[in-house]
């Protein structure tokens, strides 16, 4: 555990480092939060860059009250953005006017690859007042950083800690540059960006673990709340389902995981889009998705 | 569960090359699946696929997730896959075979601390064979095991092993390689991968999973002079903090409150006033492995790419030139004359290659009359930088005697820094520095006399 928090921590600063135009995606979930602790770790208390949260307007109320919440108390750079023309025109999977992958796509492969270009607005918290404003920022950002883990799902596990993406946001998996020890790619040409993956290494016990050990807060709905159900995984409500079980603690949690009745089931079996793309999530990652 | 042992805390990567289809993604598959290490319902998901489209079932497949991978049966990019078991958590990284790939290996292979190294026994030693043993023993693995894959095809026949462990043997010791055992494998019919199978009666030694648990985990240099290239200095002002921190993590050796420590290339130095942690108990000693911070008594300006020791210590080597083995993988060919970027720790300068001392082709091992350094080539090279840097040869300190070539935003080879050059311009600017140093020393000293020598004294308000 030591050494995953070290390394992650090693990347977080080499891409403070090497990036100007650097921000973190936040999807509220349990690995991006810690993430955004282990951030806190790294820079001694502090976030010195904004968090992006896509917002879908799918997502259950709680995890958004919960981001506030903490954006506040932590003092966050907080910054969300959303597709706003497939939401008024309903294009979406919820509307019946979408599949689920193509709902994927426009509110969050679409919305993310704009917000990250600058070319849709961005909401930014203001701390004096507590509400979202137009950010007048539209820089693009360069260094993007993500929660992924190399268990998930397959194309996640071919993953590199700072991996390239071009103009579209495209990914060219046979052409991934190399990594030798504990060199990154930080150079990148006008135009394209770089994601960077702190969490590659961590499965999903380590991230209960580390939960555990540093107290970090995460949202209640990972925990049953007395009717036998709880979230192992969190997305938007209408392509997420809750699994059965009465885990109503951390240590509830890791005992399911690691001897329980978990042990040895996929941890996003509850994700209707990763069986539609016959299994992964290859190709909505290969067009941009995190 | 009755024993409630927690899961182990020892952890490691292993890397799995060979050759394209020698059969890698098919032995980590089995070892999965022998293990049971996979998740319910992943096997007769993939037999279903298997079924539905017309495929022989291949364990290969539990591994090689991508669509392109499945329908070509190769793999395209190191994957990642973890296992447990009572000694420890494994790691393991399946590499492409495929030469067109080695970028991905390379990638692989240096995350790992040991490896498994595949050979098919009816094809024998291949091209890549030799290539990734070479870039193992060069990426810094000493611990090896080969498997000679795929008995099944050649009968089990134990003089055919034979000749290829000879063979392959020989190979090895040219390039200075020892591998730990040699085992004959059927990564399909899971001969010898978790237990001894009867088809080989003659084989005597362990399988594979039982070399993978005598496998040692890499120790970090702990005991060696310290070394923490700088990541950053911070100085956050938000919530009214004050700390101005040196942040980096601990490649070798040890820090504590109160050590004087000195900065390579700059030569500055300061004392430890404060080790500094978020969320955990104030320490008074970090050490080798460790992302740490420190604050110091002196306020110096340091910069990230410089490199902390300890004054106490054996310094790093600082020069402008430098004798390295250089293993290129960059599209166009490395060539004099033309600039590039090196990343050494955290620090990077420009570099231009002065000249080559020998060429090997990694297909062939042995070594060609060349001008300039080709994909997939390791040279032995000098390299002259555009300013000083500070770093330790392989042999001394081995994290920061690596570095890497960027050529035109791509991160086009690596390699391992053998000796130290002194060249005859660093020797004169040091000497310059030095003289100005005493002569600084001596016109200070020589006012303060003039000024002790007055009767009064008169400081001027600056």
């Amino acid at each position: 555990m030591e050494a995953l928090e070290n390394k992650s921590i090693h990347i977080l600063r080499e891409a403070y480092s090497e990036f100007r135009n650097l921000c973190m995606l936040w999807s509220i979930g349990k690995d991006s939060t810690a993430m955004l602790w282990l951030t806190r770790k790294a820079f001694f208390g502090h976030v010195p860059f904004p968090l992006v949260h896509i917002d879908t307007h799918f997502k259950i109320p709680e995890m958004i009250a919960y981001r506030d919440r903490l954006a506040l108390e932590w003092d966050l750079d907080m910054i969300y953005g959303e597709n706003r023309e497939a939401l008024e025109s309903e294009g979406t999977f919820p509307a019946g006017n979408a599949t689920r992958l193509e709902c994927c796509k426009y509110l969050k492969t679409d919305a993310l690859k704009n917000i990250l270009n600058g070319s849709w607005p961005r909401y930014r918290l203001n701390h004096k007042t507590g509400k979202y404003e137009m950010d007048s920022n539209t820089d693009a950002y360069t260094g993007v950083i993500v929660g992924i883990r190399a268990d998930e799902e397959g194309s996640r596990s071919k993953e590199r800690y700072f991996s390239p993406r071009d103009v579209n946001s495209g990914w060219e998996i046979g052409e991934q540059p190399p990594e030798f020890w504990n060199q990154f790619k930080t150079d990148f040409a006008p135009g394209t960006h770089v994601r960077i993956h702190p969490l590659l290494d961590w499965t999903e016990l380590d991230i209960w673990k580390y939960i555990k050990r540093e107290s970090i807060p995460v949202v209640s709905l990972y925990f049953d709340r007395g009717n036998g159900r709880r979230y192992r995984s969190l997305g938007c409500a209408p392509c997420t389902n809750p699994v059965e079980s009465t885990a109503s603690s951390i240590d509830d949690i890791i005992e399911e995981l690691e001897s329980g009745k978990f042990s040895n089931i996929a941890e996003r079996s509850g994700r209707a889009q990763d069986i539609e793309d016959g299994g992964g999530l290859e190709d909505l990652r290969r067009g941009g998705y995190m | 569960m009755n024993d409630n042992q927690s899961a182990p805390n020892e952890s490691m990567n292993i890397v799995v090359v060979g050759h394209v289809d020698h059969g890698k993604s098919t032995v980590i598959g089995r070892l999965l699946a022998d293990t049971g290490s996979l998740p319910r319902g992943r096997l007769d998901q993939v037999r279903e696929k298997c079924r539905r489209n017309s495929k022989p079932f291949e364990y290969a497949f539990l591994l090689d997730a991508l669509k392109d991978e499945q329908e070509q049966g190769i793999t395209i990019d190191s994957a990642r896959c973890f296992f447990r078991t009572k000694t420890r958590r494994y790691t393991i990284i399946d590499t492409p075979g495929h030469v067109e790939f080695v970028k991905s290996m390379v990638t692989g292979a240096s995350r790992a601390e040991a490896a498994l190294l595949v050979i098919d026994a009816y094809e024998g030693v291949q091209e890549n064979s030799k290539r990734h043993a070479f870039l193992l023993s060069m990426l810094g693995i000493k611990q090896i095991c080969i498997l000679i894959n795929k008995m099944d095809l050649i009968g089990y026949r134990k003089d055919l092993y034979e000749d290829i462990v000879k063979r392959y043997t020989e190979f090895l010791n040219r390039i200075n390689l020892t591998p730990q055992y040699f085992i004959p494998i059927s990564a399909t019919e899971g001969v010898n991968i978790t237990y001894i199978s009867e088809k080989s009666v003659w084989y005597k030694g362990p399988t594979v999973l039982e070399a993978l648990e005598m496998f040692k985990a890499d120790i970090l240099p702990e005991h060696k002079p310290l070394r923490m290239p700088v990541q950053g200095v911070y100085k956050f002002t938000g919530g009214g903090d004050t700390r101005r921190i040196i942040a980096g993590t601990i490649e070798s050796g040890r820090i504590s409150t109160g050590d004087k420590v000195i900065f390579y290339p700059s030569g500055k130095k300061s004392t430890i006033k404060s080790i500094e942690a978020f969320n955990s108990e104030n320490k008074s000693i970090v050490t080798a492995g460790f992302a740490t911070g420190f604050t110091l008594e002196e306020q110096i300006y340091i910069k990230r790419g410089e490199i902390a020791s300890l004054a106490n210590e054996a310094a790093p080597q600082v020069t402008t030139k430098i004798r390295a083995n250089i293993f290129w993988l960059g599209r166009e060919a490395m060539q004099r004359e033309r600039p590039y970027s090196m990343k050494v720790g955290t620090a990077r300068v420009g570099v231009t290659l002065e000249s080559i001392v020998k060429v090997m082709d990694t297909s062939e091992i042995k070594y060609i009359p060349k001008d300039r350094i080709d994909k997939y080539d390791v040279a032995e090279c000098i390299l002259k930088t555009n300013r000083e840097f500070a770093f330790d040869t392989i042999q001394d300190i081995v994290q920061t005697g690596r570095f890497v070539i960027v050529d035109n935003y791509e991160i086009s080879g690596g390699g391992i820094i053998l000796e130290a050059l002194n060249d005859r311009q660093v020797k004169i600017r040091r000497n310059v520095i030095s003289r100005n140093r005493k002569w600084e020393m001596s016109f200070i000293f020589g006012e303060i006399k003039k000024l002790l020598q007055r009767k009064t004294i008169l400081f001027k308000p600056i």
